[in-house]
């Protein structure tokens, strides 16, 4: 973990935010996965603070809530960076080249799978298929979808986003 | 309705790769030029501009078909927002299609031979809009089936010959009778959304262009077995088909579609949706269930199967999104019809999602019974850049490649696993020359040993080792009897896993090595890839007779490593060259090596 990441982590969380969430789904069957996501949702990722409490109030192990936290892919321990470069890994990226796209984008910011720059800018996902198949290989970069990628295009991108704040 | 039957309508395809392609952006430029140009009061009819969902030709988003009533409607492929008010001065005021613009005879070409059932409100409805889905026959198939008793409705399934979409094939209507039959007054009903295969993508068009038949069809399974309750469980990569699924959830409970009484009809039942996060195996159904439940998702032993013992320990029915969108189709017009179609043991249609190196990628839904071919060559226009095909993925991580000499196979679910793999959710990865295919069964395995949930050993441990000896293999360090020992390691594999991933894993190993064996051969003694592709073999070298000195490869290189002149054969630098690959890509004469 970066230096930057370790400092966010340290500063006080406030719970209000993972107490809303709770309080919406505490009376649903099988309230976990839904009050994880929209804990997740509010800080951005799981802040352990918030693992206890809910261990507290929906009576469950904070060992369970660890074990669902580490299983699924979509659950972060960590602070994450600020623009989320999701490369597309499917089958139909692949054929057209993806793996390409993914060196790129790890000699350029020297980060991989899951990895956050030291800034918190940019955080690199490998994801099995986001469906736009149609434009392979593709990126996404947070909401934002980048079809037809060439080594070329993945350098404008990355220094589009370099470049904005 | 009238009203509406006479308004010029604006298509706009906005499902998650019309988006991508910005069909946002052409949406607003439509709206804002009618409104600015004040094009109703000109032209004296009602103008509409509606966001549908996917129509199948991604290739060529963003779609925008132009409908002015009592003409033929016009499409237009590849739109931009620039381009908007060319086709509003012209087209809708001046009664001139640009023609420039309107997509070629492939696109009528890509049409021809396919038959749209559950996909026949894709496209042509607002996807969000309750009333557009109320005139195009919404909700008469439930109406229908709360006519007959539960029993019959089930029969009814059972004479239409439906096999679960999913994969797997197993006939809905026994399906729903064995948990219809289950004893208990707590049943629940499941829809399986988490399309995990990469390379597919026809459940997520359903959800986002058809939401409401969805919920039509999960009615009737509902009130068939006597569930009260019902789940989506959606895998959370597909915000927009969540989004749009839960406004329409939303809108049935506001008119009481859903509810203590559906839509008056005297049964109850409560629709949710459960987001996924991001795990393959949830895509089988106990692992499903234990997911909604907000466990790991691990799958367990069967029996007991879900119909005794499912969610919450209740009897519980899963079935796809696609076999539910069918049900609401066969009871609009009766399960004869519905049989009449397709072949002997698979009737209806399927839904293709075809990707990789063919022309025209994108959603194809064909009746049971075409072949391969077809689906390739005539629908699809065909190998990209026309180079020569040499297989197709058939199936997702769990099917096989077929090759050239396979695709007279038919779409069918017996046929393709007689030739060596399976019809699974319908992904169709086409792959050229350039395609390695002992890369293809690496990457294969690659994805489901990250998405094994670690239960089972075989599956665990096996996987992790036909990876590491496939691996060496595409390195060139491969060794002799490595196939041999990859065969014995798949058949345990497949005989002792718990559940369908691992019995499934090494499908596309052992159809690799079944159609081309020599590729295999070709890495392990001479340390060479016929196909270009494994970059520890390649030597990034131009072959001089091959090279037609066009200069692509010069291009596309991000280095500036390539030497290229006009009518100078290229060269590379080898000292600058990153080993990216581009090159090879862009070579249309194969002539790096």
């Amino acid at each position: 973990m970066s230096k930057v990441a370790q400092k966010v982590k340290e500063e006080e969380i406030d719970l209000t935010g993972a107490n809303q969430v709770i309080d919406k789904y505490i009376d649903m069957k099988g309230a976990l996965m839904p009050v994880l996501q929209g804990v997740q949702e509010f800080y951005g990722y799981i802040p352990e603070p918030t693992v206890h409490l809910i261990a507290e109030r929906l009576n469950v192990y904070p060992s369970q809530i660890y074990g669902v936290l580490t299983f699924y892919a979509q659950f972060h321990l960590e602070p994450r960076g600020k623009y989320i470069i999701r490369v597309c890994m499917g089958t139909a990226c692949h054929v057209k080249g993806a793996s390409r796209i993914a060196d790129t984008l790890t000699d350029r910011l020297k980060i991989g799978h899951a990895e956050t720059t030291e800034d918190l800018k940019f955080t690199a996902e490998y994801v099995a298929c986001i469906g736009a198949c149609g434009m392979a290989p593709v990126i996404m970069v947070n909401d934002a979808t980048y079809g037809s990628m060439t080594v070329q295009k993945m350098d404008e991108v990355i220094a589009k986003y370099k470049a904005m704040d | 309705m009238a009203a509406k039957a006479e308004a010029i309508k604006v298509l706009i395809c906005t499902g998650t790769g019309g988006l991508a392609s910005g069909a946002q952006a052409v949406l607003d430029a439509f709206t804002a030029e009618f409104a600015k140009q004040g094009v109703e009061a000109k032209v004296g009819k009602r103008c509409e501009v509606i966001g549908t969902g996917c129509r199948g030709l991604c290739a060529n988003d963003v779609l925008v078909d132009v409908v002015i009533p009592g003409q033929e409607p016009v499409t237009y492929d590849f739109t931009t927002p620039e381009l908007v008010p060319q086709i509003v001065e012209q087209h809708i005021i001046g009664n001139q299609p640009v023609e420039k613009k309107v997509a070629g005879p492939y696109y009528s070409k890509f049409l021809e031979k396919q038959k749209r059932i559950v996909f026949s409100r894709c496209g042509t409805i607002d996807a969000e809009s309750l009333d557009d889905f109320l005139a195009h026959n919404g909700f008469n198939g439930i109406k229908k089936a709360v006519k007959m008793k539960p029993a019959e409705v089930i029969d009814a399934v059972k004479r239409s010959g439906l096999r679960g979409r999913g994969g797997g094939g197993f006939p809905t209507g026994v399906k729903w009778s064995f948990c219809a039959g289950s004893p208990g007054d707590t049943k629940y009903l499941i829809c399986n959304a988490d399309e995990g295969d990469p390379g597919a993508f026809m459940d997520r068009s359903v959800l986002e262009g058809d939401p409401y038949g969805l919920i039509e069809g999960m009615m009737i399974g509902a009130y068939a077995i006597g569930c009260k309750f019902a789940y989506v469980y959606c895998r959370a990569e597909y915000p927009l088909a969540i989004k749009r699924l839960q406004k329409a959830i939303d809108t049935c409970y506001e008119k009481g579609i859903l509810g203590k009484n559906c839509m008056g009809l005297g049964f109850q039942l409560d629709m949710r949706i459960k987001a996924g996060a991001g795990a393959f195996v949830c895509g089988e159904e106990t692992a499903l269930m234990a997911s909604i439940e907000g466990q790991r998702g691990m799958s367990r032993p069967r029996p007991p199967f879900p119909a005794v013992r499912g969610l919450w320990g209740y009897p519980t029915n899963i079935n796809n999104v696609e076999t539910f969108a069918n049900v609401s189709y066969i009871f609009y017009n009766g399960p004869e019809w519905y049989a009449s179609i397709g072949t002997e043991g698979t009737k209806g249609t399927k839904i293709f999602a075809l990707t990789g190196k063919v022309k025209h990628t994108g959603l194809v839904e064909v009746p049971a019974g075409t072949t391969m071919k077809e689906v390739i060559y005539d629908v699809c226009g065909g190998i990209l850049k026309n180079r020569k095909f040499k297989a197709v993925q058939a199936g997702g991580p769990s099917g096989g490649c077929l090759p050239e000499a396979a695709l007279n196979a038919e779409v069918d679910y017996d046929s393709l696993i007689k030739a060596g793999a399976m019809m699974g959710s319908g992904g169709l990865v086409v792959m050229d020359e350039t395609t390695c295919m002992v890369d293809i069964a690496r990457f294969f395995l690659n994805f489901t040993r990250v998405e094994s949930c670690g239960k089972c050993i075989p599956c665990r441990i096996g996987l992790k080792i036909m990876l590491e000896i496939l691996q060496r293999i595409t390195e060139g360090n491969g060794r002799e009897g490595d196939i041999e020992l990859l065969e014995d390691m798949a058949y345990d594999i497949k005989k002792s896993s718990l559940c369908g991933l691992g019995q499934t894993a090494p499908n596309p190993v052992l159809s690799t090595i079944r159609y081309f064996r020599h590729e295999y051969e070709a890495h392990i003694r001479d340390k060479e890839c016929p196909s270009h592709s494994c970059k520890a073999l390649l030597h990034f070298r131009v072959i001089d007779e091959k090279c037609k000195k066009c200069g692509a490869c010069a291009k596309v290189c991000p280095v500036n490593a390539i030497e290229w002149e006009k009518g100078q054969v290229a060269k590379i630098d080898l000292v600058k060259c990153t080993k990216c690959t581009s090159c090879y890509d862009a070579c249309p004469f194969m002539a790096i090596e």
